[in-house]
């Protein structure tokens, strides 16, 4: 769904999303490199299980949510890719405040 | 040069003045106080300097300066004089609270306290003024399918581009109204993404609304740049105008765009979505801060009150930018300029006179900046439609998934306010705050009550405005019974998860 432009050149990172190796570029936030990886659902909802991905890319609707080296409910557009980074979809896992 | 603080434990505990938000406002407020010797802290939640406009800048080619247009080449100067300047700045730090010192824990000296999580760990930094600069965010744009992976907001497809080199590489649609929307079409076409079509569903009567503010219009800098860009998307891909209704199709993604105008209706393929129907203040912080605000009909929106200088009702702190009202980037940063410039005469550091020199150049400037925004927000006001969809199985609420079906039975109780209605429905209660429902929720509630937004009023707001872990709520010296007054719960399940 999204290509880089060629005329840039930062150097690569690599992280695991659900295990699977994946290639990112220095400076992408998780987002970023998720839905230049072709994924562009990264998360289903807690209420009906619906599909979600990334939609403001500004830490505003928190669709972006993933678990980020074990830590869940991380906003994946306002955090930054580093080599090594664990990332998995929250399937239905609840999102902050939702819990009773 | 500017200190670059890099985890909480080189913050200061206290500083003369804490400015949030890194956009063309908090820079030059944060600029203008320092270089009349105030001890400022500026604190942004992103990687860089620089907002929404200016975001990576610094990091830019010029390859993506000539791609993105001299608007945002021009946040390099801005930038530059930044990090030139003698002040100390927080990159990826959240502020999640603002507020008067706690009488237990506060210093006794500083009037203001500000809640900042950074690196995992929150910190209480104590201070004598705080400018709000955290700018506007896109409206939300609710019609059936708007949650489907594959459509995105306008907004993020920019940020794609600006911080990471990502365009679209399928069919993208872009459908909305205002000056924005027209501004990405032409960034992406010259980034040579395959934009099918622009879905404009600016109403056709806001042509006559704007018309008594056409010449102010005419003689702006706006006029110019704003019909280049027009003709500039016009000449290069389809533009569909008098668009009534959206809706977007597709199995789990998105696929088509219905697109109807009136009776007619036709299907777009395509791959990709980005909507944008404006933009509007950042709220949450300024009313969680205690800030008065009034309905501004005008910009659809709510808005903080502020006198000419920023000044919110709340003393000590000002707002400036468009997070007291959507002013654009120009007017912006001499908002900017103004509060810090006041921040410095309020702490003493300058006189009077010179106070008054300086006041008035940049208030006849910010009058120049702001010319032709009236014509701009009639000609681009989105429609009652689009804001209050018709479709009761729209969902208005992303978070908790309520519809707007359900919101309208629950109007029909008789709620008279948004609170009651989030207590009904969970409407507004997830993770986002309401950031995305808001003005949907008050305005069906304005609707079925048939009174003024501004009568029904907004979510009550409360810190934190963004969730904070245990982790960092933990390392905050306070008794629990104060974290449960600062962040109305305390967490005790494991590392990250959360429970009350
Ligand atoms: C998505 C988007 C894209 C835009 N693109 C353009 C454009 O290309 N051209 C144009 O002319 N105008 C654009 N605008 C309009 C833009 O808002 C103004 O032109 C200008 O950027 C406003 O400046 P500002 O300083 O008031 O706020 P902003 O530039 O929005 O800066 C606000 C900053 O505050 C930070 N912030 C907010 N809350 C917190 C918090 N609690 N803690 C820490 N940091 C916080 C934000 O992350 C952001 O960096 C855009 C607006 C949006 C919403
Ligand atoms: S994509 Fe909206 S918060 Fe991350």
């Amino acid at each position: 769904m999204f290509r880089r432009l060629s005329d840039r050149k930062e150097s690569s990172v690599s992280f695991t999303f659900n295990g699977v190796p994946t290639m990112a570029s220095q400076g992408d936030s998780v987002a970023a490199a998720l839905l230049a990886a072709g994924h562009c659902s990264t998360r289903r909802t807690p209420v009906s299980g619906a599909a979600r991905g990334p939609y403001c890319m500004m830490g505003v609707c928190f669709e972006c949510l993933v678990k980020i080296d074990g830590r869940p409910n991380r906003q994946g557009c306002m955090t930054t890719v580093v080599t090594g980074m664990r990332v998995e979809t929250q399937d239905g896992a609840a999102m902050p405040g939702q819990e009773e | 040069m500017i200190q670059n603080v890099q985890s909480a434990a080189d913050l200061a505990p206290a500083y003369d003045l804490v400015v949030v938000g890194a956009g063309p406002a908090g820079l030059s407020a944060a600029i203008e106080a320092s270089t009349h010797g105030l001890a400022v802290l500026l604190a942004d939640e992103n990687e860089s300097p620089g907002g929404q406009i200016y975001r990576s800048v610094d990091r830019a080619s010029d390859a993506d300066l000539t791609r993105m247009g001299p608007d945002y080449a021009a946040g390099r100067r801005l930038i530059e004089r930044f990090r030139s300047a003698d002040l100390s700045y927080a990159r990826r730090a959240t502020v999640w609270s603002v507020g008067p010192a706690d009488e237990e824990t506060g210093d006794g000296a500083h009037a203001l306290e500000v809640g900042i999580s950074l690196g995992g760990i929150a910190r209480p930094i104590a201070a004598d003024r705080v400018i709000l600069a955290t700018g506007a965010l896109e409206r939300p744009f609710p019609f059936p399918g708007w949650t489907m992976p594959g459509v995105m907001a306008a907004g993020a497809a920019q940020i794609l581009v600006k911080s990471s080199g990502l365009v679209p590489s399928g069919r993208t649609i872009l459908a909305g109204t205002g000056p924005l929307l027209y501004l990405l079409a032409s960034q992406l076409l010259r980034a040579g993404v395959s934009v099918t079509a622009v879905v404009d569903t600016t109403p056709v009567e806001n042509c006559r609304l704007a018309l008594p503010h056409l010449l102010s219009f005419a003689t702006s800098p706006y006029a110019l740049k704003g019909l280049k860009l027009l003709l500039d998307v016009h000449r290069r891909t389809r533009v569909i105008r008098g668009v009534t209704a959206i809706e977007a199709f597709g199995s789990g993604q998105f696929s088509a765009l219905r697109v109807r105008r009136g009776k007619k209706s036709l299907h777009i393929q395509g791959d990709l979505l980005l909507l944008h129907q404006g933009i509007a203040p950042n709220l949450n912080l300024t009313l969680a801060a205690g800030c008065d605000y009034v309905w501004d009909e005008r910009l659809a929106a709510f808005r903080p009150t502020v006198d000419v200088c920023g000044a919110s009702s709340v003393p000590g702190v000002s707002i400036a930018g468009d997070a007291a009202g959507i002013v654009g980037a120009v007017a912006s940063a001499l908002q900017g300029e103004l509060a810090g410039l006041t921040a410095a005469l309020d702490l003493n550091r300058l006189g009077q006179g010179a106070y008054q020199q300086r006041r008035n150049q940049l208030s006849r400037e910010l009058a120049l900046a702001l010319r032709g925004r009236t014509f701009i927000e009639h000609r681009f006001r989105p429609g009652k439609t689009f804001r209050v969809p018709e479709d009761d199985g729209t969902i208005a609420c992303r978070c908790e998934e309520i519809t707007v079906g359900k919101l309208r039975e629950v109007a029909a109780l008789g709620v008279p306010g948004p609170n009651q209605m989030k207590a009904f429905t969970r409407c507004g209660m997830g993770p986002c705050q309401g950031r995305l429902c808001g003005l949907t929720a008050v305005e069906l509630l304005a609707q079925y009550r048939d009174v003024s937004p501004g009568e029904v009023g907004y979510y009550r707001l409360r810190p934190p405005i963004k969730p904070v872990t245990l982790g960092e709520l933990a390392a905050l010296p306070h008794t629990e019974i104060a974290i449960v007054a600062v962040a109305g719960f305390v967490e005790r399940a494991a590392d990250g998860a959360q429970g009350k």
